[in-house]
């Protein structure tokens, strides 16, 4: 886009350098205490996720280069209706938040293993890992069905999307990026190589997703949910829309939940549930590495199937 | 994007991280326990910087294979730049965004959640209710945190606090009716989910001062209730004795 004598380098060189010189200029122009507080959430977004995203990264790397294809055809049972629930359980064994998932899930596909179990263990692994149900113990010291309901109904929530992959999702809805083929390279070579491409990647859309939560952070003002909460159907959808646009990771979403005291414990498990699924930063981030056309059939039904689940499940425990 | 604009990002991105979780920088946006896991993964994005840098410029040329290899490679790397532009993903351009959160921790630092924040947000003490208090440390006033004397005021009405002296660390901010009050932030993650903890300021509150002032107040507990007007919670308030100005604390989130 820059035609081939100026190269992506110069280019870089020379904004930053331009950011260097201009510093004074953009500080104040962004010393509105709205733009601050942007400014803020945003970077906090992003200095949160960056382990979470590159840990997630190096273990799709390990996955891509060092994990044999075969290894996956004997780990999960051979038939993909099977393979949904062994790889939904197996998200409890990767305690992160759900930067990590994503790239992960890319890397699982990638060799080979069915698109439905992979991503029913990409809704899996961010909502019952081991952290994030103590976090939400803690969060909810008087409701401990709490910690059963959100892991209960995010396990039902992960398998039905994989079932319903099985039955409607249409394979070509899926383009992986292209990454630099990594046969014919050394170990060492392929895997950083993968990293450098996943990280670049998929951490592009994390800063999408990432602006966005910061917009909804500072424009929404906690006031319009009040006169919600009233309502048992309004709160129950003012909740679910409000996980997906303020992007929480899922550690820390139950004491957000737990917080929003004035809606009903039903409304704040929906919340809990949805959040780690369907998220602005997920979206961003699912759009980058499954493609466009998987992200917008998969992040709606994940959400319309999160919602029933979570009242359905809430109906029972509380 | 070719690689080596990709290299220099990551660089610049594992640097910045680097050296906000160094200083106490980082404490303005996430939680303490991060370090290690800040310091381990900006050193993995400085690593897969320099690896794909020295790899770019020694080429492994050994057998015909690999070098063929490699020049693919090369033109798939190419191909996102001029290629398939328009429709798709547009797969490494996206990465230049990743400079946004190296200029804001190098050039901007934004600073800790502050009273624009805690404005936006109702007093979040309807989320810890504890079933008993435990007394007060020793000392004469006793130092202790906003939201453990919110707590006991409102939810152990006063009794854990008795006739003592507390003193307490916030920032001013401005109440319902423009009068000064006493908050602090509270994180569970990172500063996304940030919510204030309001006290109000009876007797001898700080006056004069610009909100995100930092404050040190010495005072007493009170039996006064305000309600937030943003999410009905309750906001005790605090027998203020006297106050000083202090600089922000290492730790602006409690």
């Amino acid at each position: 886009m820059f035609g081939d004598r100026i190269g992506s380098v110069e280019v870089l060189a020379g904004l930053l350098i331009l950011l260097v010189v201009f510093r004074g200029p953009v500080a104040d122009a962004i010393s509105g205490p709205r733009l601050q507080t942007w400014t803020t959430v945003f970077v906090s977004v992003m200095v949160q996720a960056v382990p979470f995203l590159v840990f997630g990264v190096v273990l799709s790397a390990v996955i891509a280069v060092f994990v044999p294809r075969t290894f996956w055809a004997k780990a999960l049972p051979k038939h993909p209706a099977l393979a949904v629930p062994v790889a939904s359980c197996a998200g409890v064994i990767l305690p992160g938040c759900e930067c990590g998932a994503v790239p992960i899930a890319g890397s699982l596909i990638r060799r080979g293993v069915t698109p439905a179990a992979a991503l029913a263990f990409l809704l899996a692994a961010p909502a019952i890992n081991p952290i994030v149900l103590t976090a939400t113990a803690v969060a909810f010291p008087q409701n401990p069905e709490m910690v059963v309901g959100r892991g209960v109904a995010s396990l039902i929530v992960a398998m039905l999307m994989g079932w319903l992959w099985l039955r409607l999702g249409r394979a070509d809805w899926i383009r992986l990026p292209h990454r630099p083929d990594l046969d014919g390279l050394s170990k060492g070579r392929a895997f950083f190589s993968a990293v450098r491409h996943d990280v670049v990647h998929a951490g592009g859309f994390l800063v999408l997703g990432a602006m966005a939560a910061a917009c909804i952070n500072v424009l929404v003002p906690e006031r319009w949910l009040q006169t919600l909460a009233d309502n048992p159907i309004l709160s129950v959808l003012a909740l679910a829309v409000l996980a997906v646009l303020l992007s929480i990771c899922s550690e820390a979403d139950a004491f957000v939940a737990a917080s929003l005291s004035q809606f009903s414990l039903t409304a704040r498990l929906t919340f809990l549930v949805v959040g780690p699924m369907v998220d602005l930063k997920l979206i961003s981030m699912q759009a980058g590495v499954f493609g466009r056309r998987f992200a917008f059939r998969f992040a709606p039904a994940t959400f319309a199937v999160a919602v029933l689940v979570a009242v359905g499940v809430g109906a029972v425990v509380f | 994007m070719n690689r080596q604009a990709q290299a220099v990002v990551l660089l610049l991105l594992g640097g910045a991280v680097l050296k906000a979780s160094l200083t106490d920088m980082y404490l303005r946006y996430v939680k303490e326990g991060l370090q290690p896991f800040l310091i381990g993964s900006a050193i993995l994005l400085i690593a897969v910087a320099v690896m794909t840098l020295v790899h770019d410029l020694r080429p492994a040329r050994r057998t015909a294979g690999a070098a063929v290899d490699r020049s693919a490679e090369e033109d798939h790397d190419h191909g996102h730049d001029h290629g398939h532009g328009g429709k798709g993903h547009h797969e490494p351009r996206v990465g230049w965004l990743l400079i946004l959160p190296v200029l804001g921790l190098l050039l901007v630092a934004p600073p800790a959640l502050g009273s624009y924040a805690a404005g936006q947000a109702g007093t979040a003490l309807g989320s810890q209710p504890l079933s008993d208090y435990p007394p007060l440390p020793e000392g004469d006033p006793v130092r202790i945190g906003v939201l453990d004397y919110a707590s006991r005021a409102i939810f152990d009405k006063g009794v854990s606090l008795g006739d003592r002296r507390v003193q307490l660390t916030g920032f001013v901010a401005t109440g319902a009716n423009g009068e000064p009050i006493l908050a602090r932030m509270i994180l569970s993650c990172c500063a996304a989910d940030g919510r204030p903890i309001k006290l109000g300021l009876a007797g001898d509150p700080p006056t004069g001062l610009a909100p995100d002032t930092w404050v040190d107040v010495v005072g007493r507990y009170s039996d006064r209730i305000a309600k937030d007007p943003v999410n009905d919670e309750e906001i005790p308030y605090l027998e203020v004795e006297s106050w000083r100005q202090v600089d922000p604390p290492k730790q602006p989130y409690e």
